[in-house]
């Protein structure tokens, strides 16, 4: 038997029957020009799925379940060769593997899962009660390839650490400044474990969020890092204002404004417009600002979304509604999104690293959730529609756009 | 110089998840060193054939069975037994001569 080839087999089956629908229909429209490609990449519970559609983002061609069965906390494609996929997949059973593909999701091979901690003792962090715990691998986060080399990508490590690969993921090191910080005994994890769920890449600048520590940056491509807090203001802790202990969900900046950035913490909506310095809170008018992702719109650096959720005690939406709230000042001033969302009875989660906008000229907003839909907006935010609608629990979604 | 020395063929069952990565059947068959098979011995083994199987029966950093996977052979949990002591002399017997395989399983309480 060899379930690696068959599952591959179908999916590629699917994927071909999919593109000659495509271009049977696009010669239908006698348009000449081909369409791009948008590819959502979906990590989930219980595997990978791999969705595809033309820059109309109307149908849709769903592949997978890949690793079926096993949690895939992220996948994500390189920047600088789309076709090259970075996944990270883990059970309870049997730990963590790192899956690559080179021809954009259709086939699969496990590279490198030696996620050993570097020099030897690791010393200790927070533990939830308090008392300090010895540095131990969980799982790997999040991974964000390179934009120019297909072959370099980093991976955020549960406990708090962070590895680079330079050889396409068959081998990982420490860099270990981040971890050695010395605010770093004093780092708690957040409820999903101490989690380095933010890697945002200006090389050699590098930002890393992490529940329960806060944001951190490198100047130096990563070999030492500066705590950047400043202005974060948490009741969970002793300290509300303490130098690191906050509990960040998620942080983006624009690419064209990169020392702007834009977090969605525990509670608060906060900005920065110094690379981190100082941090200023945006709520405005939102429902709540308790909840886990946030994104900035490709081609308007002051557009942003967040998706509301009651509270720390209460993961699901405010009123049963599921809402997505737009600013385009920035922060300040939100409006609720809601054509084409379930207004009523609904009380799933959207995670951290389960929200993605696409770069078309018409952007396409993406978002993920615990009861198992993806929704797609084509037109920045204004409608929405499901792509899928019973997946497991989704973890992540990436978006691609290909030419 | 050729290595000469004696070997035996042990049948080794996976479970499903790692037959997936392993890209292989149920059961497949790892060489050891003839006489006084041990835990760390078959698993090494099975690991030198199909290294994508490194990390997940063992922690990386500790070499310590991983607490969701357990070690079954002749209606016997091995799991809690030292890695490098002999298997016992009837389990041992029962590997050695094909009669039986070494169970690695994903515990129950995993899924």
């Amino acid at each position: 038997m060899n379930t690696g080839s068959n599952e591959a087999y179908h999916g590629k089956h699917r994927l071909e029957r999919s593109v000659a629908a495509a271009t049977e229909e696009s010669d239908k429209t006698g348009e000449g020009e081909r369409m791009a490609q948008v590819r959502v990449l979906a990590g989930t519970r219980k595997g990978a799925f791999v969705l595809t559609s033309d820059e109309k983002r109307e149908k849709w061609s769903v592949t997978g379940p890949h690793f079926g069965g096993w949690e895939i906390y992220h996948l994500k494609g390189s920047p600088a060769d789309p076709n090259r996929i970075y996944a990270s997949q883990n059970t309870g059973w049997f730990g963590q593997l790192i899956q690559r593909s080179d021809d954009g999701g259709l086939t699969w091979e496990p590279v490198g899962n030696d996620f050993t901690y570097a020099g030897g003792d690791p010393g200790t962090h927070l533990w939830y009660d308090g008392t300090p715990k010895p540095w131990e691998f969980k799982r790997i986060w999040h991974l964000e390839p390179s934009q120019t080399d297909p072959d370099t990508v980093y991976a955020g490590a549960e406990d708090a650490a962070l590895f680079k690969s330079t050889d396409g993921g068959v081998s990982w090191t420490e860099l270990t400044g981040l971890r050695k910080h010395p605010t770093g005994p004093s780092w708690q994890p957040g409820a999903g474990g101490l989690c380095p769920h933010t890697i945002i890449l200006q090389e050699p600048r590098i930002y890393v969020g992490i529940s329960a520590a806060g944001t951190l940056r490198s100047d130096d491509g990563g070999e030492t890092w500066r705590v950047i807090n400043k202005g974060l203001l948490s009741d969970g802790i002793p300290d509300p204002d303490a130098e690191a202990g906050h509990c960040v969900h998620h942080v983006e900046a624009h690419p064209a404004k990169p020392d702007t950035l834009f977090m969605q913490k525990h509670w608060d909506v906060m900005r920065s417009d110094d690379a981190g310095e100082n941090w200023y809170e945006i709520s405005g008018n939102l429902p709540s600002d308790f909840g886990f992702p946030i994104g900035v719109h490709p081609h308007e650096a002051e557009t942003l979304y967040v998706v509301p959720i009651t509270s720390d005690s209460l993961h699901y939406p405010p009123d049963g509604a599921l809402r997505v709230w737009r600013s385009r000042t920035g922060g300040n001033e939100w409006e609720p999104l809601t054509d084409g969302l379930p207004q009523r009875d609904c009380y799933v989660n959207v995670y951290r690293d389960a929200m993605s906008i696409d770069t078309l000229d018409d952007a396409g907003v993406y978002f993920g959730t615990t009861g198992g839909q993806v929704y797609v907006s084509a037109d920045s935010g204004d409608s929405w529609a499901p792509i899928v609608r019973d997946l497991p629990a989704v973890l992540s979604v990436e978006v691609q756009v290909l030419p | 110089m050729t290595d000469v020395r004696p070997v035996t063929e042990v049948r080794v069952v996976l479970p499903v998840h790692l037959r997936t990565l392993a890209k292989t059947g149920r059961e497949v068959m790892v060489s050891v060193p003839e006489g006084g098979i041990t835990q760390r011995g078959l698993l090494d083994a099975l690991e030198a054939a199909f290294p994508v199987l490194g990390g997940t029966i063992r922690d990386r950093q500790t070499g310590k069975r991983r607490a969701f996977v357990r070690f079954y052979a002749c209606e016997q949990d091995l799991s809690n037994d030292a890695p490098d002591a002999p298997l016992p002399p009837a389990v041992a017997a029962a590997l050695a001569s094909g009669a039986e395989p070494f169970l690695v399983v994903g515990a129950m309480a995993g899924g």
